[in-house]
């Protein structure tokens, strides 16, 4: 067989240098502040000051508190109705519609959800409106606290309806490794309803495939920032937003305590996803008893079903409308409670940041260019070459989405600091580059995989080099995949906040960031305006992706979905 | 023109599963029979240079006396049919056509249209392969590796996707374009009609000659 040539070789250890080096970085980088070392900053010597700052700030308890809290509700919340959705529906036309239905959520950012899920519940939202006056009597938007609550539940589902696509897309991707529809056969023909056979002899095989994603939504959920800036408690707020309200604040002397909560945080999901780990073990044992207890469930089919079909629907209304409404409020002029829509229809929420928009959304557009061209590029090297190394490499992907940012990124933006880098749009780039990479990588990596080699075989038995066979036959062939793949990385990118933030040092601004900081001020339209352009932008791309090979390949049969 | 597996032997897990020594020459069928399962497949892997890394092999390959047994596969010029045609779905009919005959060839268009022609296929070169019927596509398959100007010919059961009409015309075919270019052609499969077509020797993979059929 031809051996791994050198550029491939090169790209598979550039790979995994831009996987784990960034986050040994950064943690590196946390430790030093958190125990007073920071010679730039006057901190010459070690000293446990940056944590009694810490443990002496008020909000400390209740801070860690919603992270756990929050975090794993909306973890287990999310692997619940996700199992519940196939368990209930997996080889149903409902199903394939369901998937189809809930895809591309996957492109979309979460602070763009997150500001559709808060238009959509908010007091002058549009189900207050709908249900006003006649069910509430409700002539003003009522006084009542929903998104921003202080228990985090508007935060929790939040991050729910974001979650259950990706868990989703995972579990379709792990179904055909599990054998899972013969083995649903076998558990309804010894008399087993759909969603017990199925939590029975199919669930676990599954849970074992999606066991990293999980992992990955687990400590994404208790550290992220963005949506918890939009929808999350404010006093106290989680830990992570906290630690980034400490990192940004004017005085530098605060990144001390930063550092401190950074590895505190950092702790907590550890500790969280042990924790997790042991809870596997003792669902496992008892979930052996229960299968083995003969019970057919049968009868549960009548309930979880429709609950199941209920979760799905839910998600994709709350998504849905939210997006529309944030459409809505972005040309809207005057809209009085509880009028469904607008009084007025005004184009000046958008010719008023024409300006902006344009500056901002092109430099969204070429960090987000950059970032996945590079990941592509490294991406296919890696594959190219890894035929053997293939396990280091997966362990490595999920690296960077396990480490919570909050957690490292701190780090890495005192070396940027130190390198005089932070505020480049070349340090930006390539800070989304460590995110963008590992969601190419696992997009790219099935199709390719799944690649006919003998198409490979045939070629090189007709003469062409292996240079050749990568360049005419292969990546021609996978032409769909890798444009998938340019439009998760580019929605990846979009979607970045705290890398942005603390990388670009308020210097460099994506449509993201400009997004998000405009959660605080309240003002409905012009969030609208920057929340549409957020999840205008990658869906524009996915489209572009998915139109081209479709035009492309308009008189080859044998290039379209099968 | 001549093919010689010298001492040629594949084994897994250090059990020999084939194990040949011969010599097919120009225009001469060598036809390996066998169950699915006893090596044929992995034979012809091994000599096109593909052998998947759970095997391993000793001996050597002679190709007109060169020998070929450490040259990567596309420098081997050993033209190879599978079951299935693997035309390539992203070039049209022509294309793929052109893929298979070497850069240099001059007058590329009128080598591509006079194998079109050969293969009974005149003025489909800008079709898409998909369109094509299974018969069709096989035929442009093998246009395709004759083009490239192979020194000889492996095939892996090429016929048994064909309905059995369209076989025996494809196998005729197939043996009368070796036998016109002077090919030596190692056949394995698992049809005795496909073995009686080729006419020539007839070996299981580890070198016993098999009678195919009832004859004097």
């Amino acid at each position: 067989m031809a051996q791994a040539s050198n550029p491939a070789r090169f790209g598979l250890w550039a790979a995994l240098a831009l996987l784990s080096l960034p986050v040994l970085a950064g943690l590196i980088g946390v430790i030093g502040p958190a125990f007073g070392y920071l010679p730039a900053l006057g901190g010459n010597d070690p000293s446990l000051a940056p944590w009694r700052a810490l443990l002496a700030w008020p909000g400390l308890g209740q801070a860690l508190r919603l992270s756990i809290v929050t975090g794993v509700l909306a973890t287990a919340l999310s692997l619940v109705v996700t199992l519940l959705i196939v368990a209930a529906w997996q080889g149903t036309r409902s199903f394939t519609w369901i998937t189809r239905a809930l895809a591309p959520l996957l492109s979309l950012p979460h602070a763009a959800a997150a500001f559709g899920l808060a238009y959509l519940i908010a007091p002058s939202g549009w189900i207050a409106r709908g249900i006003s006056p006649w069910a509430t009597g409700w002539e003003r938007p009522p006084d009542l606290l929903i998104v921003n609550d202080p228990w985090g539940l508007a935060l929790v589902a939040g991050l729910v309806i974001k979650e259950v696509p990706f868990l989703l897309l995972m579990t379709l991707a792990a179904l055909p490794q599990t054998d899972s529809l013969r083995s649903q056969m076998v558990a309804r023909s010894l008399g087993y309803g759909r969603v017990t056979g199925w939590m029975k002899a199919v669930g676990p095989r599954v849970y074992a495939q999606i066991r990293l994603p999980v992992y990955a939504v687990l400590a994404y959920s208790m550290s992220v920032v963005d949506v918890a800036l939009i929808l999350g408690p404010t006093r106290p707020p989680t830990l992570a937003v906290q630690i980034l309200d400490w990192m940004t604040h004017p005085d530098l002397a605060m990144r001390f305590q930063a550092a401190a909560g950074a590895l505190l945080q950092l702790a907590l999901v550890i500790g969280a996803l042990l924790t997790w780990r042991l809870a596997e073990g003792l669902v496992a044992r008892w979930g052996a008893v229960w299968a083995a207890a003969g019970a057919r469930g049968v009868a549960a089919d009548k309930v979880l079903r429709p609950i199941g079909a209920a979760g799905a629907l839910a998600i994709g209304l709350a998504v849905g409308l939210g997006l529309a409404g944030l459409l809505v409020w972005s040309f809207a002029g005057l809209w009085r409670f509880p009028a469904l829509l607008p009084d007025i229809w005004t184009l000046r929420n958008w010719t008023g940041q024409a300006d902006n928009l344009r500056r901002i959304g092109i430099e969204t557009a070429v960090i987000a260019s950059g970032a996945t061209l590079i990941a592509l590029f490294l991406s296919i090297a890696a594959l190219q070459a890894q035929s053997k190394n293939r396990m280091q490499m997966m362990g490595l992907i999920y690296l960077p989405l396990i480490v919570p940012q909050i957690a490292f990124l701190p780090g890495l933006a005192t070396f940027a600091l130190l390198l005089g880098a932070d505020g480049t749009r070349m340090a930006v780039m390539a800070v989304h580059l460590v995110f963008v990479l590992p969601y190419v990588y696992l997009t790219l990596a099935d199709p390719w995989r799944a690649w006919d080699a003998r198409a490979g075989l045939a070629a090189a038995a007709l003469g062409a080099r292996p240079a050749r066979v990568l360049w005419s036959i292969r990546l021609p062939m996978l032409t769909r995949a890798l444009l998938i793949a340019v439009a998760v990385g580019f929605a990846t990118s979009v979607a970045q906040y705290l890398p942005t933030v603390l990388i670009g040092a308020g210097r460099v601004s994506t449509v993201t960031t400009e997004a998000v900081a405009l959660a605080s001020s309240g003002n409905r339209r012009l969030i609208g305006v920057w929340a549409v352009v957020q999840m205008a932008l990658p869906m524009a791309v996915f489209a572009l992706c998915l139109v081209v090979p479709a035009l492309l390949f308009r008189n080859r049969r044998g290039m379209q979905i099968a | 023109m001549s093919l010689r597996l010298e001492k040629l032997t594949i084994s897994h897990q250090g059990a020999a599963m084939v194990a040949l020594d011969v010599k097919v020459d120009a225009g001469e069928v060598l036809t390996i029979m066998g169950p699915s399962g006893c090596g044929k497949s992995t034979l012809l892997a091994a000599l096109i240079g593909a052998l998947p890394p759970a095997f391993t092999a000793s001996g050597n390959v002679f190709l007109d006396g060169q020998d070929i047994t450490h040259l990567p596969t596309h420098a081997r010029k050993l033209g190879i049919l599978f079951q299935d045609d693997i035309l390539f779905p992203h070039l049209s009919v022509a294309d793929n056509l052109g893929f298979g005959l070497p850069k240099a060839t001059p007058n590329r268009k009128e080598a591509i249209a006079q194998a079109l022609a050969e293969a009974g296929l005149a003025g489909m070169g800008p079709r898409d392969p998909a369109t094509l019927s299974g018969g069709q596509r096989a035929r442009v398959a093998l246009m395709r590796t004759l083009l490239s100007a192979p020194r000889a010919l492996l095939l892996d059961e090429p016929f048994a996707k064909l309905d059995s009409d369209l076989r025996v015309q494809m196998r005729e075919f197939v043996f009368a374009a070796a036998r016109t270019r002077g090919l030596p052609v190692i056949l394995v499969t698992h049809d005795r009609d496909d073995a009686r077509a080729a006419g020539g020797a007839v070996l299981g993979v580890t070198g016993a000659a098999l009678k195919v059929w009832n004859g004097p």
